[in-house]
């Protein structure tokens, strides 16, 4: 299973900083996510894509396909707070 | 004193090239020289009107009433627009962008565009400005991030919620988002060390400071379609920008890019273009809009002030144990201040166990920040690396020591919790203790030296290039990334590696939106590294297209021949040889017309590392600091073009000496600027700036095909704390402030004496 870490923000959901989650892809993994702490999903998502404060990294690399991206059985996956999306010019 | 009597010491990466890493003259120095190149400026049409801006002089105001009437009767007046030209939204982050653009209920600061003006010459267009009759409410403004987050600050925005992870917090707020960053036990780490140090550091509002102001030329065309001329660090950013504010489609947008004459971040955001339109679409004449010097300062997005408080721990063997940072940053107007990036790159050089980072986007009566080279970075390592001299001031160890025992390598931890991939931080470090500068004695009272190290993380994003063959052996490339540093070159360079040319043999053109996939802006550093690799995959088709060529007039499989150095052979047969240009001269015979295009969202991005040492002597009498040497190292991965490489390095170190000496925003008590010119607004000239010495050091990025990490930004972020480094080491006390100016440093060094 991946190890999925959890921002700091967000663990007053998981009570944990890193939880193992089934899944081949991002959006396998906030779906089980979600079934394991429930809520979260929410704080993930804003109409069924990744937040724009919210970079997805898998394996060390930020994904630029978010939910599709593919997550392997020892993968690392890293949810990174952007303030303000990241995008400070728009 | 300019100093050059050391031998060079680039750390060179070993891959073997012809044309990566060489210096040939840049494909549009002839035109840049000569100026024949077309700026933003120099648009001319038939029935071209010219469009003036009436700006906000409050910084907080309620808008009671506009009134364009007088205006509108001048004659030679064409059009007058306000923020109800604008469409409405219940989307509050539009909203907000469009009111950027041109404010509807309120004004936010002092400069906002508040109506706009068309007339058939300026002078007219400035005379209706004057006419224009706005009733205002004045209110109270607030002008720093810690003011700002008091419960009893005047609020700017009734409907802005404190955004944290997806998890708003009731109630209005000028706390625009907060996050936080933790790796490990911070507590924990504490308690392990032996030496701890903290302080609080506070920075103003800075410009970009480019030469060349905002300005752009817009038609509205009566078959709906919208014509952009001007000039950007992205032309498909001002594409979807200009479409997003105006409610249009971005096909409805084209954007034909123009040279630019500096960016530096400031040009990834668009003001004019949107009232231009609305203009041009009243009028149906094309409309012209440039900004005067003060309008860039006071209607344009400078970066950050803040406040940082820091502190870091370690054992007596000189390893951190925890690191901890709270920082405030001004976003000025709206949400979005580099806040962020500044919270994950104050400790990034270093491999620290535990660390907690607080972060908080403040909105303010400021201009709207922009981008700035590396936003966020050199605020917050204003702090980092002050407290880092001091710890190794603190264990008596030397302050490069101190930094080579904690850096960041291969497999750490970010603060953000992914592992780095190859960086060079340690070959940075080391080729720093090397260097003469390091081991030669400062010469004489009152001097000090600094040094301090930045690590920015650079991004990928999406990138287009067709390379089309000319059939005399030259070929076309054609890009959508706008060029704000020698990128031409360098990504011209690399198609020129794969297929065997010279430099001069590739001939590279920045074209419109209409004419290339989408391009994401030039920032980030990503251009010579995303935009180069798109040209790359562009080459590796027209090198293919090539083989196949050769092998079909030999009659043999393409498989046995290759392309290499300009000629193509055949694996099996040593007669059958044809250059590049003897293909192409062929095309029209074998096939027809001979192009490659690709598109890349590249990952493998590689962050790149800058470190300085700076020597200065501060006159004790006068607080006046002069610059006596400074040398800057950066890790470029592999320099395409090493001249343009030390050109970002030698840019980077000037700005960061303006910011660190000079430069900063003075308002009044009622939030106007005070001083919103280059004679008053003091950048750093000839005169300011020694011989900038460049050593670059090159840990080849293993996830590009050439090595690259990108080199624009890093730069920019050691200058700050290595000067104020310096001055502590000259003076015994330390810059809590920026900019660090005469009266400031006197200010501090009479405190430090009970005076």
């Amino acid at each position: 299973m991946a190890t999925v870490y959890i921002p700091s923000l967000m663990r007053d959901i998981t009570s944990q900083a890193k939880v193992q989650v089934p899944g081949t892809t991002v959006r396998q993994i906030v779906d089980n996510l979600e079934k394991a702490y429930p809520g979260i999903k929410d704080r993930l998502l804003e109409n069924n894509r990744i937040r724009p404060s919210i970079s997805v990294v898998v394996d060390g690399e930020v994904t630029p396909i978010g939910l599709l991206e593919k997550v392997a059985e020892d993968s690392e996956v890293h949810f990174v707070p952007a303030i303000a999306g990241g995008n400070i010019a728009g | 004193m300019a100093t050059t009597d050391y031998e060079p010491n680039m750390v060179l990466e070993t891959g073997s090239y012809n044309v990566v890493g060489t210096r040939p003259v840049r494909h549009d120095a002839i035109n840049k020289v000569t100026g024949r190149d077309q700026f933003g400026a120099d648009i001319q049409f038939a029935g071209l009107l010219h469009g003036r801006i009436l700006r906000s002089p409050f910084a907080h105001a309620r808008i009671k009433s506009i009134s364009t009437a007088k205006a509108e009767a001048i004659p030679g007046v064409k059009a007058v627009v306000t923020g109800n030209d604008l469409p409405k939204t219940d989307d509050v982050a539009l909203k907000y962008r469009r009111a950027n653009i041109l404010a509807s209920d309120k004004v936010l600061y002092a400069g906002q565009a508040v109506a706009a003006v068309a007339a058939v010459d300026l002078q007219i267009a400035e005379e209706a400005l004057n006419a224009i009759e706005i009733e205002y409410e004045v209110l109270p403004p607030v002008l720093t991030a810690p003011e700002a987050m008091k419960k009893e600050a005047p609020l700017l925005h009734d409907d802005l919620r404190t955004e944290s992870l997806g998890s708003p917090v009731e109630g209005s707020s000028n706390i625009a988002s907060y996050a936080r960053y933790e790796l490990g036990d911070v507590d924990e780490g504490f308690s392990e060390a032996d030496e701890i140090v903290e302080g609080e550091f506070h920075t103003k509002t800075v410009h970009q400071g480019y030469i060349e102001p905002h300005t752009c030329t817009v038609l509205w065309n009566e078959d709906g379609r919208i014509i952009i001329w001007c000039s950007s660090q992205g032309p498909f950013m001002v594409r979807d920008y200009t479409a997003d504010r105006l409610g249009v489609p971005v096909s409805q947008v084209k954007v034909i890019p123009l040279e630019i004459g500096g960016g530096f971040g400031g040009k990834t955001a668009i003001y004019l273009e949107p009232v231009a339109a609305l203009l041009s679409k009243k009028t149906g004449h094309p409309v012209k809009m440039v900004m005067s010097r003060q309008e860039v300062f006071e209607g344009t997005g400078p970066t950050s002030g803040c406040y940082i408080w820091a502190k870091i721990g370690a054992n007596k063997e000189g390893r951190i144990t925890a690191a901890q940072a709270y920082l405030a940053f001004e976003a000025g107007a709206f949400p979005g201040s580099p806040v962020g990036l500044g919270a994950t790159t104050i400790f990034s050089p270093y491999n620290l166990p535990n660390i907690l980072i607080d972060g908080y986007d403040v909105v303010v009566n400021k201009p709207k920040v922009a981008s700035y080279r590396a936003p966020g970075a050199p605020q917050a390592v204003f702090a980092s690396e002050q407290l880092l001299d001091d710890l190794a001031v603190k264990l008596g160890m030397d302050p490069l020591e101190l930094r080579l025992k904690n850096a960041a390598t291969e497999g750490s931890r970010r603060v953000t919790g992914q592992p780095y991939p190859r960086i060079g931080v340690v070959e940075l470090i080391e080729a720093m203790q090397q260097h003469p500068h390091y081991n030669t004695p400062l010469s004489g009272p009152n001097q000090g030296r600094g040094v301090a190290v930045g690590l920015w993380y650079n991004i990928g994003m999406a990138s287009s290039c067709s390379i089309k063959v000319n059939d005399d052996g030259t070929v076309n490339l054609i890009e959508g990334s706008a060029d704000i540093g020698g990128t031409r070159a360098s990504v011209a360079m690399q198609a020129a590696e794969v297929l065997g040319l010279r430099a001069e043999e590739v001939l590279p053109t920045v074209v419109d939106t209409d004419s290339i996939g989408y391009t994401a802006t030039t920032d980030g550093s990503r251009t010579t590294f995303a935009t180069g690799w798109a040209a790359y995959e562009a080459a590796q088709s027209v090198k293919r297209q090539v083989e196949e060529r050769a092998a079909a007039v030999w009659g043999v499989e393409p498989d046995s021949v290759e392309l290499a150095q300009g000629v193509v052979r055949s694996k099996t047969d040593e007669s059958l040889q044809m250059t590049f240009a003897e293909v192409a001269a062929q095309m029209a015979d074998t096939g027809g017309p001979i192009m490659g295009s690709a598109v890349v969202h590249p990952r493998g991005i590689g962050p790149s590392s800058s470190g300085n040492i700076v020597d200065v002597q501060v006159d004790p009498e006068t607080g006046k600091v002069d610059v006596l040497r400074y040398t800057a190292f950066q890790d470029a991965g592999k320099a395409i073009h090493p001249t343009y490489v030390e050109g970002q390095m030698q840019g980077g170190s000037v700005q960061g000496l303006g910011w660190a000496l000079n430069e900063e925003y003075h308002y009044d008590e009622n939030g106007v600027m005070k001083n919103g010119s280059f004679l008053d607004y003091r950048m750093p000239i000839s005169l300011d700036v020694p011989m900038i010495d460049t050593v670059i050091v090159e840990v080849p990025n293993p996830g590009h095909p050439f090595g690259v990490r990108g080199v624009g930004e890093s730069n920019i972020i050691p200058p700050v704390p290595a000067i104020a480094n310096a001055v502590y080491h000259a003076t015994g006390v330390r810059m809590d402030t920026l900019p660090m100016n005469p009266g400031t440093i006197l200010d501090r060094i009479k405190k430090s004496n009970g005076r």
